[in-house]
């Protein structure tokens, strides 16, 4: 953010972040399974920081936790995100962010199959695809 | 040996002279030495001593001549002070004629000058001279980094000397600065340069035509970006540098419209500390200029500024930003009035709220916190700007407030208002003029008591600051204001659940009542009173039954909370009392959580209440009689009938009101504190209970005798403690004698565990404060071998009474590096092997090295030593080890335990140097099952392994091996990441969430690890 440059976005709108999962005694109970639920994926992303603004993803409104899906059974977890202004030139960076994070994040039976901003997806696959293979796991 | 002039007039011996002086420099310096004490003899003046060397001085060599010139300079350089003014002129003149020589005998005759510069009868007007001949005749940057500071240095020197006949050369004297420094490159020389343009400014050396020209040839080197090289054996750092050139650059208006604009300049630099460098320097160049410095550049300097709070990503560089464009708004706010000119300051403010203030109204975008911020600054500079911007903003932010809807919006609108209210700024004269807010204070009480009203709870907590802030504001809220403002806490107090709301208020509550003590006695105390005792008469409505409980705990701590003033702390203490008299009588039913609160209260009242004569009375003559006697009614009541039992006879209740009282003592005036413990004495020796109140106790009560099933009453003797341990030091304990007897008859022989340890604790307190000496020597000579008796006696019933007894003894004289000391100390050692108290003992270590909340501390007034626990562990680290390389196998895990616990309470530096070598035998403790232990050995590894010494890195493997996740330097771990890493992926398929959170959390550190933004390496 040099001073000669400017944002692309500079005044975005700044969105509540939700607080901590309530815990309840459900959780505390040993013999109780809890799945991996929508709110728990929605946990491991909304904090990540936007490449532009010190702010999170959940702050700008990037990720919504009605958007990101998952389906333990099967094994399945689809996030969708908005990028905050059409043409976002960091789109490809926040959803490689995204992507990251969950492959960390989740036991490797899960299949991320994102559906992420359709019209930059070639070009974020690509750019998945070699970033991917970089990454020490 | 003398050297004589015909020796120095030889050119062989010059020559030989010179060749000694470079192969054996011992003997060049006994040279030295003679030749001084010759010319301070006076045996060949200096004019003996040129002319001896006149040979090598007009040698046709260059370099003889220098080799000459060098001679004389460095003779002058141990003898100037000796020399009269007709000689330093004399040698001006020569030393002047010689900077014309070859360029090879420049260094030496300037080193000459440079000496003759310092000394005292420097004759006038020869200053001006040498810097004439010098700016003519040398050609300074092509000189060799020495000479060049040697040139610095006189020009020092001179300035330091002879301002007056400096200032008399003009603006000659800058400009040969100027071309003296031009280029300079070296740090040390930057320095000396940057102190010489100093001098030049701030001391109205006239610059003439060469203001730009000085400028020109500091500035090139801002913003300074120096690195020094690793292991400079200079020592100069950037902050230096930066520093310097800042004073030289923000010395004078002069400069103004050649900085200003090289300022604006940077600031559009990338690189970050070069904007923070330029924000500073701006901040500390306005502080001198005046409007007319400024005008032309106002509108570029605010868009910089404006960029830079609006899009940086560092604070640094925001509160730098703001804290310029404060100083701009007090350099404008400086410029007088008058009736024609335009105002600079309105003109100014009008270009930043036209930036900033529509931001204002879009709460939920991100740019509403950077205007507001920058408008706050410009808020806090002066009244006058204080005025213009809240007349402007204000306003506008209320009605905003009461526009929106959502909370998120109006808790954002008050956060803004809060900050500005925070900054305005009062008036110099606070006489003449009206208060900045006054005009707007009714409806910012509107908003705030609305915002109080509301039901959301970060609402509410935002409200509460903002009245903070108001009250703050002094003579801003008008008496009523601050009765509904009280009137609204006490509500929130008496209603509100949330927890975060009750903080706060209970926060807001305690600084209102500093400042408006009447209201909270007429008001809120009152309120509160009734609340605690009435609502208690409802219990039998079921709604009640679940709030009740919380609401009377925070009454009870909102009353400690505002008694600050002693007014208010004479009001609020009977309220206290009469809870404690009512639980003890059972009538309102309050539990025992509330009677601990209660006392908890008046203990954080005896803390914090001012002191002064009223606050000590109201303890002495009201609290502590009262306390005691319902203490006392209690310990009775036990004895004659079993219908009812008081929770005041519950330990835990009697250990708050031990707190109460030995923090009421310790803060007593000498004289009360005296008859207090006068009163406590007799009373537990000879069961006087005349003071107390409520007087139908029986006359023969005898706290101190042991009764075996009264433990009741002999557990009383911790407030004997709390009281006679906590006195100063100078107030005389009456009957110490007979006390200190039945103190140790009670712990040696009673049975309630409370009650001998109460006694023994008692004891110690005490000793710790006899002043050395026969008393105090048979005391303990007399002690030492009744517990030493007892314990012998394996069948001794009291064992564990005298070892609390010992323990506590030993812990009041090793506070006092008493000698005595180290008999107990090693009598624990010895007993780690016991069977029955091997374990206790062990524990026992961390009680001794442990700084105990009751007794023997320095809140008590207690003789303790500095240091004294790296004194304890220096002296006994060997003993342990011994004893633990001789112990059975399975008294080993007591030396173990004892080990990590002396260890774990010793300061952190102590323990990384004294660590190593106790190294293995903690990494043993490790494998040791108890629990506290582990927790206790790791808490001592931790800042070791932070910094690990070459020891710890050898028994890496076990380390890693038992405490994989304890590690926390992650060089050495490096190579478990990938087997972390795929250990870590089965729990991210936990069936619990909490585990998977943790699993997720853990190895998102470890795949950092090593990495750019991970743990460094």
């Amino acid at each position: 953010m040099s001073g000669g440059t400017q944002l692309e976005n500079a005044n975005p709108v700044i969105f509540e972040r939700s607080g901590e999962r309530l815990l309840t005694a459900a959780d505390e109970d040993e013999d109780v399974h809890d799945p991996i639920d929508d709110r728990e994926i929605f946990d491991l992303i909304r904090s990540i920081n936007d490449p532009e603004h010190p702010l999170s993803l959940e702050e700008l409104n990037v990720v919504e936790q009605f958007r990101v899906k998952v389906n333990d059974t099967d094994s399945n977890v689809d996030v969708e995100f908005t990028p905050t202004i059409p043409h976002c030139s960091m789109a490809t960076l926040i959803g490689l962010s995204i992507k990251v994070k969950l492959l960390r994040s989740l036991p490797d039976r899960f299949k991320l199959t994102s559906t992420f901003w359709k019209t930059l997806l070639p070009i974020y696959n690509a750019f998945l695809q070699c970033m991917i293979l970089l990454l020490p796991i | 040996m003398l050297l004589t002039e015909e020796l120095l007039a030889t050119e062989e011996f010059f020559f030989c002279f010179v060749f000694l002086r470079l192969r054996i420099r011992v003997r060049v310096d006994g040279f030295m030495w003679i030749r001084i004490k010759g010319l301070k003899n006076g045996e060949f003046t200096v004019q003996q001593l040129v002319e001896a060397l006149g040979l090598s001085l007009t040698s046709t060599q260059p370099q003889t001549r220098a080799r000459g010139v060098k001679l004389l300079s460095e003779v002058l350089q141990e003898c100037y002070g000796d020399l009269t003014e007709k000689e330093v002129e004399v040698l001006i003149a020569f030393y002047e004629n010689r900077l014309k020589d070859h360029h090879v005998t420049t260094p030496p005759v300037l080193q000459g000058l440079r000496t003759l510069t310092q000394c005292p009868t420097l004759p006038s007007g020869s200053a001006v001279s040498i810097l004439k001949s010098l700016f003519q005749d040398v050609h300074v940057q092509s000189l060799l980094l020495p000479d060049r500071a040697c040139v610095y240095k006189m020009l020092i020197n001179i300035m330091d000397t002879r301002e007056a006949e400096l200032k008399g050369l003009g603006a000659d004297f800058v400009f040969g600065f100027v071309q003296s420094m031009d280029g300079e490159r070296d740090p040390r020389n930057l320095l000396l340069a940057f102190q010489i343009a100093r001098k030049i400014i701030h001391r109205g050396y006239n610059l003439g035509k060469f203001t730009e020209e000085l400028f020109e040839v500091t500035s090139c080197y801002f913003p300074i970006d120096f690195t020094p090289p690793p292991n400079d054996p200079h020592g100069i750092t950037r902050e230096e540098l930066i520093k310097e050139l800042r004073h030289v650059l923000t010395g004078t208006p002069k400069f103004a419209e050649f900085l200003l604009p090289l300022i604006i300049e940077k600031l559009d630099s990338d690189v970050q500390s070069a904007k923070l460098d330029s924000l500073q320097t701006l901040a500390a160049c306005v502080a001198l200029y005046e409007h007319k410095d400024l005008a032309e550049f106002l509108e570029g300097l605010w868009a910089s500024l404006r960029r830079e709070v609006f899009q940086t990503s560092s604070e640094k560089i925001e509160s730098a930003g703001l804290a310029a464009l404060t100083a701009i708004t007090c350099c404008l706010s400086r410029k007088v009035l008058n009736s024609d000119s335009e105002d600079a300051l309105s003109a100014f403010l009008d270009m930043v709220l036209k930036d900033c203030k529509h931001h204002l109204s879009e709460p939920d975008l991100k740019l509403v916190w950077p205007s507001a911020k920058l408008l706050q600054a410009a808020c806090r500079a002066s009244n006058r700007a204080s005025h213009i911007v809240t007349a402007a903003v204000m306003p506008a932010l209320i009605e905003q407030y009461n526009s929106r809807n959502q909370c998120s919006h109006r808790r954002t609108l008050l956060e803004v208002i809060q900050r500005f209210i925070q900054s305005v700024k009062g008036s110099e004269s606070p006489e003449n003029e009206e208060q900045v807010l006054s005009g707007i204070c009714p409806s910012l009480c509107c908003v705030t008591f609305a915002a109080l009203s509301e039901t959301n709870s970060s609402l509410q907590v935002t409200a509460t600051s903002v009245l903070s802030s108001l009250t703050k504001q002094t003579g801003l809220l008008s008496n009523s204001q601050i009765e509904l403002a009280v009137d609204h806490l006490a509500r929130l107090v008496l209603s509100d659940e949330d927890d975060a709301v009750s903080l706060a208020v209970v926060a807001c509550a305690g600084g209102l009542a500093e400042l408006h003590p009447t209201v909270f006695i007429t008001n809120m105390i009152p309120r509160i009173k009734r609340v605690i005792f009435s609502e208690s008469m409802k219990q039998d409505g079921e709604s009640m039954q679940n709030t009740q409980p919380a609401v009377r705990q925070r009454c009870l701590s909102v009353l400690a909370v505002v008694s600050t003033k002693p007014c208010v702390a004479q009001e609020s203490t009977p309220v206290l009392l009469e809870v404690l008299n009512a639980a003890h009588s059972g009538e309102v039913g309050f539990s025992l959580e509330e009677a601990v609160l209660a006392c908890h209260s008046l203990k954080r009242i005896a803390e914090r209440v001012e002191d002064t004569k009223d606050s000590g009375r109201c303890f002495h003559d009201i609290i502590i009689p009262q306390l005691l006697s319902l203490a006392l009614q209690a310990a009775l009541q036990g004895e004659n009938s079993s219908t009812r039992h008081s929770p005041l006879a519950e330990e835990a209740f009697l250990s708050t009101m031990v707190a109460v009282i030995s923090t009421a003592c310790s803060r007593l005036q000498s004289k009360l504190a005296g008859q207090t413990a006068e009163r406590f004495v007799s009373l537990f020796l000879d069961g006087d209970v005349s003071f107390l109140p409520g007087n139908s106790f029986p006359s023969h009560i005898k706290l101190l005798a042991n009764q075996q099933d009264s433990w009741k009453q002999s557990q009383m003797v911790c407030l004997l403690m709390g009281c006679v341990c906590s006195l100063p030091r100078t107030v005389m304990v009456p009957q110490m004698e007979r006390l200190l007897s039945e103190l140790e008859e009670m712990s040696c022989t009673c049975s309630h565990p409370m009650s001998y340890t109460s006694a023994a604790k008692c004891f110690a307190g005490l000793v710790n404060k006899i002043p050395q000496g026969d008393f105090l020597d048979s005391v303990l000579q007399k002690t030492m071998t009744r517990i030493l008796c007892e314990l012998n006696l394996a069948a001794s019933r009291v064992r564990t009474q005298a070892y609390t007894f010992m323990i506590w003894v030993a812990k009041a004289l090793l506070l006092r590096y008493h000698p005595t000391c180290t008999t107990l100390t090693d009598k624990m050692f010895s007993l780690l092997d016991d069977a029955d108290l091997g374990p206790v003992v062990a524990d026992g270590f961390s009680l001794l090295m442990s700084d105990s909340a009751d007794v023997l501390s320095r809140g008590c007034h207690a003789d303790v030593r500095i240091m004294y626990r790296q004194r304890f562990f220096s002296e006994n680290s060997t003993k342990l080890v011994q004893g633990f390389n001789v112990a059975p196998q399975e008294k080993k895990p007591n030396y173990l335990k004892a080990l990590s616990n002396i260890v774990n309470k010793l300061p952190k530096q102590v323990q990384v140097t004294e660590l190593p070598a106790l190294l293995s035998l903690l990494l043993e403790a490790l494998t040791y099952p108890d629990q506290s232990v582990q927790l206790s050995t790791l808490s001592c590894l931790e800042p070791v392994i932070a910094d690990p010494p070459p020891a710890l890195i050898q028994q890496l493997e076990a380390l890693v091996g038992r405490l994989l996740p304890l590690t926390s330097a992650p060089t050495m771990v490096l190579p478990f990441r990938a087997r972390v890493l795929h250990a870590l992926a089965t729990p991210l398929g936990d069936k619990k969430r909490l585990v998977r959170r943790e699993a997720v959390q853990a190895r998102g550190e470890w795949f950092l690890l090593g990495s750019p933004g991970g743990s460094s390496l």
